[in-house]
């Protein structure tokens, strides 16, 4: 019986010795020194031999208990002790979450850019393609083919560039798209977006610019109605500032429509309630507009009592400085990295 | 176009709110840009919660503090020769006030007045501008002892109530006003600031507004009436007319009125006449300016007397002819004017008297003297006159009207009003009929319409009967035939054309009328037209530029004007760019910007200047065109560039990593490579270029075949040494748009990965320092043929153990086939004909 109470205090001592143990390496002189070859339950199997046979299979299973459990206990411990180590690397590992990240290389699109985009999407779901025309234009093009002959009282609305070549200007608008436009394709209708940068002799000011992108519509065909412009460009005005502003159109005067409108639309700040970007109005200028001109349409080489057209004009610059709350247009081609690293 | 309220209300009752005035001319087309009160309240906010939608400006007058009073004596002060005490009644009691106002002096001590002074009159506490300051700066009028005599209230100037500037003294109104009566009662107004559309020439001047008004509210137009007969002698025969080019002058009128006495006019024409923005003189060329602004019909009054005088004694004749070259005169401002071929003059037999439409002389113009007075209303070519205005850079109230056109039947209704007023205003007896002279009558287009015009353009459906009700109250005389609607041009406009035109015209009348607001809306029903070819170029500029961005570049856009001094800087001495010819502007706004660029990389460098000091890694693109003159065409080629321009640090540099270095010339080569790979393009070969910019040793050509694509490198430190750069390398590009877009193909093929397992070896080979890396590389991949899968160099050295004048290369090699597993023998045979070839090729020998 003195065996199988040593045993059994081997047991005690073993489970009691592993309670101390902290560390791998205590593990493993646990081990060796509880379960190795001259562990006490080791050497109980080694003793049993000299057991009197009728004690030998009672001895034999007690030291077979013993040593499943104190293995038991070990791969036990073995496993709380990885655990303990996982859990201390990774409170070791803990980082400051709030410091600044690495940041690779930006690049990024000009405002104007990601604007046009914009609008051409919108006018392209309306099956209007772009179309471009050259900067430097002809005065033909740009003032008397538009119905703008020399000398016209109208010309005055437009300050412009003269080159030094006789009847060579930079053009103030991008209506001479249409002409160039019309002239290519009639008497096939057309529909199309024509962007492009323009010029005006006048001072610069937070609103405008001697030179400024303007994108101008144009669509002829054979049944277009004063209904079809203000639809058309109802629809994108909402969509390009927001479904639930209101849009009205003003009677104006440009010498290639007829009949001409602006076109406002309430203001995306207050909402018409009247603020210091609309000046109290409750409404914004955004485009200017109108059915075109039956001298135009004959001077692209259209039949004016057939056809029918109308064309409009907008500024991204313009657009995008309402929906971004940019206040002044001369950042765009200053290009202050400052200003370009915001879209 | 400045339109006081109480002047419209002469010609067409308004019972409208300012507000919906304002709005309904507005949405007709007649825009508001400002209401400046003058004596009205400030209308009510508007119940949708807009507080207003019109800019308001000026001064509305309390109706209790500021009324009519009147002076029954006017007292020295006793203690101040500049002061006068008034005795005054404003309606209800007799009050003292004090004033210093020079326009009473001359009543001073002269006991009651027998014709007591009617004034304007603020009581103690009433609000108006202070007088004595400049600008408009409100004020409350409170007690204060002024030399020992108690002030409490003010008798007002203009200025102080807000009419005008003026405050020279008092104002002393017309005898007939109701003492006591609240003044904003009594002449309270408001001015509508209205800018006037070029293609409504007719609106500028009250009639104009009025008709409109008229048109917009369906009520009656009243026309002024003419009330003093014509009962002189008749003119017909005391003046005589000679037009010589009547394109230029199509109709010339005068009218004779004698025995007139120029003296100040009334105080309510004054008024106006300052509401609208203009000087009052004496009442003959205030009645001139009153029927202009009135009617749109400029007058000119000559002294008959003088002309009498030029002619010798004899009946004048005014003739009107362009000037003769080298002429001159000297205008009413006192300069003189070298004049044009185009200028005309309106002369008598003594010479030039005005340049005709825009301003007059200084000798034959009306005097305190004067007492007869020849009045010409005339019609000029419009655009003449503009012309004349932007030659002499001159500009008048009445060339303004003339330079938009005034309708010739205008001028002897024009006339007719004028010498009416002065009969009123300066007495005299207005001789019968007039010296007419038409001899290029306007024909007023009469056009034709139908209702389905009118559906066909605007989605609405009216009646013919609707559609002339509609114009008759513009003006227009309708008859119908038929289906046909023929609307008749009023003689008071000139922006009706005939034929189709006159259509367009008429059916814009309509909408405006209607309401642009009230047409409805629809969305196009039109078939889509073929596409246009141009988009795909379009599209495939903008993938460039995703593909830019995508690599870490922000895009700019700069400015297309620029001055060839600035693009200069840009190249090294000698070089044929300097030389090159520009797009120059007639009319530059500044000399920096005095011609269309040549050089998008000037252009984009100058944006890299003024950032180089705001981040440690800059990196810029622009896609835009360059303006290239050339010889025999209109128009300059229009060339699209593609510029790159890099400096600093290679990485964004971050806390917790040791700063990278700066970038040089291969960071730049490899946008340009992954640039290229974006767009598909494959086999472009590099080569070193000479450059008028570029580093000579640091700079390359990007071909494809035997087209350039562009130039890249290093800045030379010459060029770079001009510029605010700082110490790291400044890189750059500039390339073709329109070849990279050729170059990439419309459309490319995937080829399918192989499942089957690649093998990877190295290989180093020594060549002559002066082989280029480019030609190792290819000898490899001629050798290592189809299944030669990738090459890779990952190392150079350069060293004792591979001897001087020679380098090593070291490539990462990738066998690899599509339909099988490469054996060993496989890799070796490649590697043996790579090896042979680089041999062959190069001289190259494998590295031990």
């Amino acid at each position: 019986m003195d065996e199988l109470q040593s045993l059994e205090q081997a047991q005690a001592a073993a489970l009691a010795a592993l309670e101390a143990v902290n560390d791998e390496a205590a593990l493993e002189a646990w081990r060796i020194a509880h379960l190795g070859r001259s562990a006490p339950v080791m050497l109980a199997f080694s003793r049993l031999g000299q057991a009197p046979k009728e004690l030998r299979p009672q001895i034999g299973q007690a030291a077979n208990r013993v040593k499943q459990a104190l293995e038991e206990a070990f791969a036990a411990r073995a496993q709380a002790l990885k655990e303990a180590a996982l859990q201390r690397s990774l409170t070791a590992e803990r980082l400051d979450v709030t410091l600044p990240g690495r940041r690779p290389a930006q690049g990024s699109l000009h405002i104007e850019t990601q604007t046009l985009r914009e609008m051409y999407r919108i006018f392209g779901e309306m099956g209007f393609q772009v179309f471009r025309a050259p900067d430097v234009e002809t005065d033909e093009n740009n003032f008397t083919a538009l119905n703008i002959p020399p000398y016209h009282p109208a010309r005055d609305m437009w300050d412009t560039f003269y080159t030094t070549n006789p009847g060579v200007l930079l053009r103030t608008h991008t209506s001479p798209g249409q002409i160039r436009a019309m002239r290519q394709f009639a008497p096939q209708p057309i529909r199309v977006v024509l962007p492009g940068m323009c010029y005006r002799y006048e001072q610069a000011s937070s609103r405008k610019d001697i030179q400024f992108t303007q994108v101008e519509l144009l669509a002829v065909g054979y049944h277009i109605t004063f209904g079809d412009f203000k639809g058309t460009l109802r629809d994108f005005a909402q969509r390009i500032f927001g479904e639930s502003l209101r849009t009205r159109l003003r009677p104006s005067y440009f010498p290639f429509t007829e009949p001409s409108a602006e076109m406002d639309v309430e203001c995306v700040i207050c909402r018409g309630k009247g603020c210091a970007l609309c000046k109290g109005s409750g409404w914004l200028e955004i485009m200017g507009c109108g059915m075109v001109h039956p001298t135009v349409l004959q001077n692209g080489g259209y039949d004016p009592a057939k056809f029918s057209g109308f064309a409009a004009g907008i500024g991204p610059g313009r657009v995008a400085m309402l929906r971004h709350a940019i206040e002044d247009l001369r950042a765009f081609y200053i290009n202050d990295v400052r200003f370009l690293e915001q879209f | 176009m400045k339109i006081p309220l109480s002047w419209l209300r002469d010609y067409v009752e308004i019972d409208l709110s300012l507000e919906e005035l304002a709005r309904r001319l507005t949405m007709a087309g007649l825009e508001v840009e400002e209401i400046r009160l003058v004596g009205l309240p400030m209308p009510p906010a508007n119940p949708t919660g807009i507080p207003h939608e019109f800019n308001y400006t000026g001064l509305s007058w309390e109706p209790d503090k500021i009324v009519v009073a009147q002076i029954d004596e006017v007292m020295p002060h006793p203690n101040a020769d500049r002061l006068v005490l008034c005795r005054l009644n404003d309606g209800t009691a007799e009050q003292t006030v004090l004033t210093g106002a020079p326009n009473l002096f001359e009543y001073k001590g002269r006991g009651p007045l027998p014709a007591p002074l009617k004034v304007a009159y603020a009581k103690e506490g009433a609000r108006i501008y202070d007088g004595h300051q400049p600008g408009q700066v409100l004020t409350t009028l409170k007690r204060a002892k002024i030399r020992g005599i108690e002030s409490y209230s003010m008798v007002c100037s203009e200025k102080e109530l807000g009419i005008s500037e003026e405050h020279e003294g008092i104002i002393i109104l017309d005898a007939d006003a109701p003492t006591g009566m609240p003044l904003v009662d009594y002449m309270g107004d408001a001015v509508l600031d209205i800018s006037i559309l070029p293609n409504m020439a007719r609106n500028a001047c009250v009639l104009g507004v009025a008709r409109e008004v008229s048109a917009l509210t369906g009520r009656p137009l009243r026309l002024p009436e003419r009330r003093v007969p014509a009962i002189g002698p008749a003119v017909e025969g005391l003046a005589r007319i000679e037009i010589s080019e009547p394109e230029y002058n199509p109709r010339f009128t005068l009218g004779l009125i004698r025995g007139v006495k120029p003296q100040p006019s009334p105080y309510w024409v004054q008024r106006r006449l300052r509401l609208a923005g203009m000087r009052p003189i004496n009442s003959i060329v205030d009645a001139t300016n009153y029927v202009m602004l009135e009617t749109c019909q400029p007058l000119h009054a000559f002294d008959y007397g003088v002309l009498t005088r030029r002619a010798g004694g004899k009946a004048p004749t005014i003739l009107t002819r362009r000037a003769a070259p080298g002429e001159k005169l000297t205008t009413l401002d006192g300069v003189e004017r070298s004049l044009d071929e185009f200028t005309v003059l309106v002369c008598d037999t003594a010479g030039a008297l005005s340049i005709a439409g825009v301003m007059g002389g200084a000798e034959s113009e009306v005097t305190e003297a004067t007492t007869d007075v020849l009045l010409e209303g005339a019609s000029w070519n419009f655009i003449n006159i503009r012309r004349t205005v932007g030659a002499q850079k001159l500009n008048s109230e009445a060339a303004y009207r003339f330079a938009r056109g005034v309708h010739p039947e205008l001028a002897p209704y024009g006339v007719q009003l004028g010498l009416e007023r002065m009969a009123l205003w300066s007495g005299g007896q207005i001789a019968a009929g007039l010296v007419d002279a038409y001899p290029l009558p306007q024909a007023d287009p009469e056009v034709a319409l139908t209702a389905q015009d009118v559906t066909r353009a605007l989605d609405i459906h009216l009646s013919l009967e609707e559609i002339a009700a509609l114009l008759s109250r513009l003006g227009f005389t309708c008859r119908t035939e038929g289906e046909t609607l023929y609307a008749k041009t009023p003689p008071n406009r000139l922006d009706i054309g005939e034929g189709l035109v006159g259509r367009a015209d008429l059916i814009e009348e309509i909408a405006r009328l209607v309401g642009f607001d009230n047409l409805p809306y629809t969305r196009l029903a039109d078939p889509l037209p073929p596409p246009v070819e141009e988009d795909s170029t379009l599209w495939a500029e903008e993938h460039l530029r995703d593909v830019l961005a995508g690599l870490g570049l922000r895009e700019v856009i700069t400015f297309r004007m620029t001055s060839a001094e600035r693009e200069a800087r840009l190249y090294l001495p000698g070089s044929p760019e300097l030389e090159a010819p520009y797009i120059r502007l007639a009319n530059p706004i500044s000399p920096e910007r005095a011609v269309m660029r040549r050089s998008l990389l000037a252009s984009v460098l100058e944006v890299l200047e003024r950032n180089i000091r705001l981040r440690d890694r800059l990196a810029f693109f622009e896609i835009g065109p360059v303006f290239l003159p050339v010889e025999g065409q209109t128009l300059p080629d229009e060339a699209g560039r593609v510029v790159i321009a890099l400096s600093g640090r290679r990485e964004v540099p971050a806390w917790n990593e040791a700063a990278s270095g700066n970038m040089d010339f291969y960071d730049l080569k490899g946008i340009i490579e992954s640039l290229l790979d974006g767009l598909h393009i494959r086999g472009a070969e590099y080569e070193p270029a000479g450059s008028d910019i570029f580093h000579p040793g640091k700079c390359a050509r990007v071909r494809l075949g035997e087209q350039v694509l562009g130039v890249f490198g290093e800045l030379h430190p010459i060029v770079k040494a001009r510029y605010d750069f700082l110490a790291a390398p400044v890189l750059a590009a500039d390339l073709h748009l329109s070849a990279l877009l050729e170059a990439s193909p419309a459309g490319y093929t995937a080829s399918s990965v192989s499942p089957y397992p690649p093998v990877l070896e190295d290989l180093a080979v020594v060549v002559d320092e002066a082989i280029p890396a480019g030609q190792v590389a290819e000898a490899i991949r001629q050798g290592g043929g189809r299944l030669l899968a990738g090459v890779r160099l990952f190392d150079i050295y350069r060293g004792e153990q591979i001897g001087p004048g020679k380098k090593s290369l070291a490539y990462n090699l990738t066998y690899q086939a599509p339909d099988r597993t490469l054996t060993d023998q496989d890799a070796a045979g490649i590697r043996q004909r790579i090896i042979r070839r680089l041999e062959q090729d190069l001289g190259a020998r494998l590295r031990s």
